[in-house]
């Protein structure tokens, strides 16, 4: 019994030793996207719109191409002259229209040309010369306003077979899912709430702007380094957007300073590969943190309406939600997904859901952490928490009376495998945070979340050095401290030193495909792929010792970093160490690899509960968040610290979703916040310290149990935070931000 | 662009006097360095002060009154323990701007010349009664700070003209002064609505007083009603209700991405009375 | 366009570089120097990613001109450790798992180190406001606070 207990536990996951990159990114030699330099190298700049919606009638770019500094223009019709695949289509047409637009401007920053030259300076002022004609067409930027009969149409044709006969044409997919009878459910209620909600677009604000470097020769033949979630997507759409074959474009990641998302398509990439061709010399792009808030993908505005029936003793007998989302000038905005999980917490006999995938005239939405969540758990979980404060009930207590568990059919169809929901909710009525006193003035509120997570294409590839050092090689970029978790997993398996683990993340010319990090994927898929392939170099290691003792392969066992015989009758033979096996590799059979190359399915969905305590001010509507504690199911945290730090992050992002950060368009249809200064996200002094606490309900699709944690952490925050304002303010607040402005009209409103 | 670094005010007069197309002067130059960067305003000529002799003094006059450099940083005026004891309203708005980065390298001079209405240090200069010599082809004229802006990202410098020298009051006896502004976050934001207030005490009673509102109009108002409101009183209730009633009347403001309209005209009433219970206080010797 | 010849100090060694008057010491670093430890997260000042000390004094490199850098001092985050020994904030935040992505780690030790020679005994509060201009979109900031706060007792206790 002991000795199996002491199996069962880990060597090395589980603890948080000093991330592998560390002194690089401490010493300021880690390369980032912009760090990157090349001989002869050419610097581009991108010229954009500065209209929310227009014809492009003519550009006239002789004076630029005649100035002495410049090397190459180009334009979207230097992109239709591709030779190799001529017709894209789908996705990557849209992602084409965006990276350079055709026949419209379809929003305020939307590329329309760039230029090449000699210094940044001179590209940045070769712009200027640049003459573009436009008809300025009607716009529209509001979801509600963009699905009304006379709004302008952003483009015929985009609608796909899901979108209902008779709505307007920027109403491009729709979702509709259910199960029971939801009408039933609300005449068995003892109260029905029906509310409407609005959350403002947010971008995710990595704090490095996009950056490429690229080369791309006459030949077909090129080279790409840039700040990216996934090199093998920006590797494959860069080729079949200029037109030459994937394998001839080899895409390096550089370190990337944040993406949360926002980084898992191409922007500049193509522009710069393309200006390359044109000038023959490689050329760097770096976009201004304007560029970014005005033409890279902010999340999705929503509008939203919920019905929810419970009844006196907290049991919710229907619930009903139409969630309208405004994803920018392209199909992509998640009304699918905010629909599927603004219930997915609840155990629901009658439930109902529809959502709206709406164009709009704003740059084209791209994934933020859980993209489509947060909005749908702000206005669901609200509803819920209006109905406890008139059935004076404890939010904690109804939640844990609905919550989903194993067995549970979910909100979006599927049955509930092993999940983590009501542990979290039992470890926050523990939690000494919410039995805490609150202050006059102060409300506490809670909210759950959840998250698919995500499996997708995965390659890892592990090799052995004849010292018994191991070299990874993984294909999803280090985030926040992933080459960590992937060296302790390898560690785990080989039972060799975390330090004695190189992780590296390869360039698409050396590993298979791997999709983005994206979809809190990194930990599970990549992690899983290591742990497979670690074991695939296990089986070869005990092959060699067989070999040397002479007995069958079954009859070796892989303990604590060296082969043993694997019970008395295989034989008494002394453990032969990894690197024992390694030293002479080369004359007992050669190199030791292992490689792991597969779709893992079993990602194993996430829960979490947060508490927070807000104070409003009476007099002036402005909030501060005085206390904060995540709780999440990790399944099992590989790196604890790094997990915390994911708690944490997405806490603080959802604080400033929450209270102030928005797009704020003009009547013009142009931004009119973008720079750090008028985008406010959370700064230091805004914040408390963010308490967490992991809960570890391991997932049976992981060899060990892992969860992706990166996503869920942003999904209660709003609702969580909107119901410690209403709380402490008095006033539901049905819109997001909570600006000073919105809470003080509300405390007005309401005398 | 053309960037001089003169070695006196005459001669950066000069230089401005003959420059053609767009002149800026720069001193810690965190408005204009981030004009250039965005393309919004690219100097023909930048003229850098810095170079020039005691750009960076802060001196206590024998009257008690206080001249500071142009290029004085916030960063140096908050750790001038004597210039914060005496003016703790002004140092604080400067010390409000930005970050401690920008703290490093911002002026109360480019604040001033940068033309914003929300311009922190602004509203407390007006109501420290601050003035500044400004420089220029005829020689120098001394000017009250409140006459500078003359609209947003206007001043009213001639062509040739720059501010050599900003000249605080002597405090004197019972005086006292605040600034407060209202930010969607604690730091890094431009004021939404910002409130200088500087008086002197005869005993309980508000003798003297001068109040000053910012980002509620087009330039930084300083506004006799609110003056009104509180001279002659004890700052009791009803004097913090005329005075908030006076300064949300005073403002004039806009709807922008900042705040609304109806916002900044509550809020700088809520303000106005925050700050004078602050230099209230001041003046009477209590720690505030 | 005529460029300014600029001779000054970078962590201690006398470099010089020829720029357009313009370009912004960030600019200068980063592109002239090579010394891209330095990040232009917003060119505007806001989020402090590009912060350097400039004859001691705590600034964001892209709000001051490269002519502006005649004669004077000037230390990066390249200039913080001491040959291999790394400075005692760069080992905590590896310690406390102060970064994630880390794109921002460079200007905050660079304003960490700033807050520490002259406070030595900060409190949570004035920490968090020092370093208010220096923005992390990745970890709420939590980790960084502790980093610095237990690096400030640290050096406290060493001293």
């Amino acid at each position: 019994m002991a000795l199996d207990d002491r199996k069962s536990q880990f060597t090395f996951v589980g603890t948080s030793p000093d991330r592998p990159d560390g002194l690089d990114k401490v010493t300021g030699r880690a390369k980032y996207g912009a760090d990157a330099h090349a001989p002869g190298m050419l610097h581009g700049a991108v010229l954009r719109s500065p209209h929310a919606h227009a014809r492009i009638v003519r550009i006239d770019a002789s004076k630029a191409e005649a100035h002495k500094d410049v090397k190459a223009v180009v334009t979207r019709a230097d992109f239709a002259k591709v030779p190799f695949k001529p017709g894209l289509e789908g996705e990557f047409w849209n992602v084409l229209e965006n990276v350079m637009a055709g026949e419209k401007a379809l929003y305020d920053g939307h590329a329309v040309a760039a230029v090449a030259a000699t210094s940044a300076l001179a590209a940045r002022d070769a712009l200027k010369l640049i003459e573009v004609e436009y008809e300025v067409l009607p716009h529209v930027t509001d979801v509600d306003k963009a699905m009304a009969p006379d709004a302008p149409i952003i483009r015929e044709g985009a609608a796909d077979y899901s979108v209902p006969e008779g709505m307007h044409p920027n109403v491009v997919r729709y979702h509709e899912s259910s199960h029971g009878d939801v009408e039933t459910g609300f005449a068995e209620a003892d109260l029905v709430i029906e509310d409407s909600f609005t959350t403002e677009a947010t971008h995710q604000g990595y704090i490095e702007p996009h950056a490429c470097l690229g080369a791309l020769g006459a030949d077909g033949k090129g080279e790409l380094w840039c700040t990216t979630q996934g090199h093998w997507t920006a590797q494959k759409t860069c080729a079949a957007l200029l037109g030459i074959e994937t394998s001839q474009l080899r895409v390096t990641a550089s370190e990337i300073g944040g993406g949360f998302g926002g980084k898992t398509t191409v922007f500049i990439e193509p522009v710069a590969l393309a200006l390359s061709r044109k000038a023959n010399r490689p050329v760097k792009i770096v976009m201004s943190r304007s560029e970014v808030f005005r033409a890279t993908g902010p999340t999705a505005s929503a509008s939203m309406d919920i019905k929810i029936g419970m009844k006196k003793d907290g049991t919710i007998t229907a619930a009903e939600g139409t969630f309208r989302l405004q994803g920018g000038a392209f199909p992509g905005a998640p009304g699918d997904m905010t629909a599927m999980c603004g219930f997915a917490p609840y155990n629901l006999s009658n439930v109902r859901q529809v959502g709206y995938d709406v164009m709009a005239n704003r740059p084209k939405q791209a994934a933020y952490r859980a993209p489509g969540a947060p909005m749908g758990a702000f206005a669901v979980e609200s509803v819920l928490d209006e109905l406890c404060k008139k059935l004076g009930l404890d939010p904690v207590e109804m939640r844990l009376k609905n919550a989903a568990h194993e067995g549970t059919k979910a909100s979006f169809g599927p049955t509930y495998e092993r999940i983590g929901l009501v542990e979290t909710l039992e470890a926050a009525k523990a939690h000494p945070h919410y039995s805490a006193p609150l202050k006059p003035g102060q409300g506490r509120g809670v909210s759950c979340g959840f998250w698919f997570n995500h499996g997708g294409e995965t390659s890892v590839s592990l090799a052995l050095s004849e010292d018994g050092s191991a070299q990874v090689m993984v294909g999803t970029p280090d985030i926040g401290g992933s080459r960590a978790s992937m060296a302790l997993m390898a560690a785990e398996v080989l039972g060799v030193p975390y330090e004695n683990i190189r992780v590296t993340i390869a360039d698409t010319a050396s590993l298979g495909y791997n999709d983005v990090s994206h979809g809190s994927r990194v930990t599970y898929a990549s992690g899983l792929a290591t742990i497979k392939a670690a074991r695939h170099v296990v089986e070869r290691l005990c092959e060699r010792a067989a070999a040397k003792w002479g007995i069958p392969v079954e009859a070796v066992k892989w303990e604590n970093g060296c082969a043993v015989p694997s019970g008395p009758n295989a034989g008494d033979f002394d453990p032969v160490p990894l690197a024992d096996i390694t030293a002479d590799m080369g004359a007992t059979g050669g190199p030791i690899s292992g490689h792991f190359e597969a779709t893992p399915e079993g990602a194993g969905v996430s829960f979490g509960t947060h508490i927070v305590d807000a104070e409003v001010d009476p007099e002036t509507g402005k909030t501060s968040i005085t206390r904060y504690t995540v709780i999440q199911d990790a399944g099992k945290a590989i790196h604890p610290s790094y997990v915390e730090g994911q708690y944490q992050g997405g806490a603080a992002q959802g604080i400033g979703w929450a209270l102030n950060e928005e797009y704020v368009y003009g009547e013009d249809g142009c931004l009119q916040n973008s720079i750090f200064l008028d985008y406010r996200i959370p700064v230091a002094s805004d914040l408390p310290m963010i308490d967490t606490v992991i809960v570890e309900v391991p997932n049976p699709g992981h060899p060990f149990g892992v969860r992706g944690v990166g996503e869920t952490g942003i999904v209660p925050p709003l609702a969580a935070i909107a119901n410690a304002v209403s709380h402490a303010a008095g006033v539901r607040m049905r819109e997001l931000p909570m600006s000073p402005p919105r809470i003080l009209t509300a405390l007005k409103g309401n005398g | 662009m053309d960037y001089h670094s003169p070695a006196n005010f005459a001669e950066a007069s000069a230089l401005a006097a003959k420059a053609t197309g767009i002149t800026r002067f720069l001193a810690g130059g965190t408005d204009v360095l981030v004009q250039l960067r965005s393309d919004l305003v690219t100097p023909d000529t930048l003229i850098d002060i810095k170079k020039i002799n005691g750009v960076r003094d802060i001196t206590r006059n024998a009257d008690g009154s206080w001249t500071l450099g142009v290029a004085t940083t916030g960063a140096e005026m908050s750790e001038h323990s004597a210039l914060g004891r005496d003016w703790p309203g002004v140092v604080e708005a400067m010390d409000l701007i930005g970050s401690t980065q920008v703290q490093g390298r911002a002026t109360l001079t480019g604040n001033l010349c940068n033309g914003s209405p929300a311009a922190d240090s602004v509203p407390a200069m007006v109501a420290a009664g601050v003035t500044v010599t400004v420089t220029g082809p005829d020689g120098d004229r001394e000017v009250a700070v409140e006459d500078i802006p003359t609209g947003p990202g206007r001043t009213a410098l001639a062509k040739g003209e720059l501010i050599s020298a900003v000249n605080i009051p002597a405090r004197g006896e019972n005086g006292g002064d605040a600034y407060l502004r209202f930010i969607p976050r604690t730091e890094m934001d431009i004021a939404v609505v910002g409130v200088g207030v500087n008086l002197r005490l005869d005993g309980d009673t508000i003798a003297e007083a001068r109040v000053s509102l910012g980002a509620v109009a087009p330039t930084v108002l300083l506004v006799d009603d609110c003056a009104k409101a509180i001279i002659g009183t004890t700052l009791d209730d009803a004097a913090l209700d005329a005075l908030a009633a006076a300064a949300s009347a005073a403002c004039n403001p806009i709807d922008d991405k900042r705040g609304t309209i109806e916002f900044r005209t509550e809020v700088s009433g809520v303000l106005a009375k925050r700050a004078a219970k602050i230099a209230y206080a001041r003046a009477k010797g209590e720690q505030a | 366009m005529s460029k300014f010849h600029v001779t000054t100090q970078v962590n201690g060694d006398e470099v010089e570089f020829l720029c357009d008057p313009r370009e912004t010491l960030l600019d200068c670093l980063r592109d002239k120097l090579n010394l891209t430890g330095a990040k232009e997260g917003c060119g505007t000042g806001d989020c402090g990613a590009c912060s350097v000390s400039v004859d001691g004094r705590l600034v964001c490199s892209c709000l001051m001109l490269g002519v502006e850098a005649e004669g004077k001092k000037i230390d990066t985050v390249e200039g913080i450790a001491n040959g291999e020994e790394l400075h005692p904030l760069q080992q905590k935040f590896i310690e406390y798992a102060a970064l994630q992505c880390g794109i921002c780690t460079p200007g905050i030790l660079v304003a960490a180190k700033a807050l520490l020679e002259k406070n030595p005994d900060p409190t949570e509060e004035e920490t968090r406001y020092w370093l208010a201009g220096n923005l992390c979109r990745c970890t709420g900031y939590d980790k960084i606070i502790r980093a610095v706060m237990d690096t400030a007792a640290e050096l406290r206790e060493a001293s």
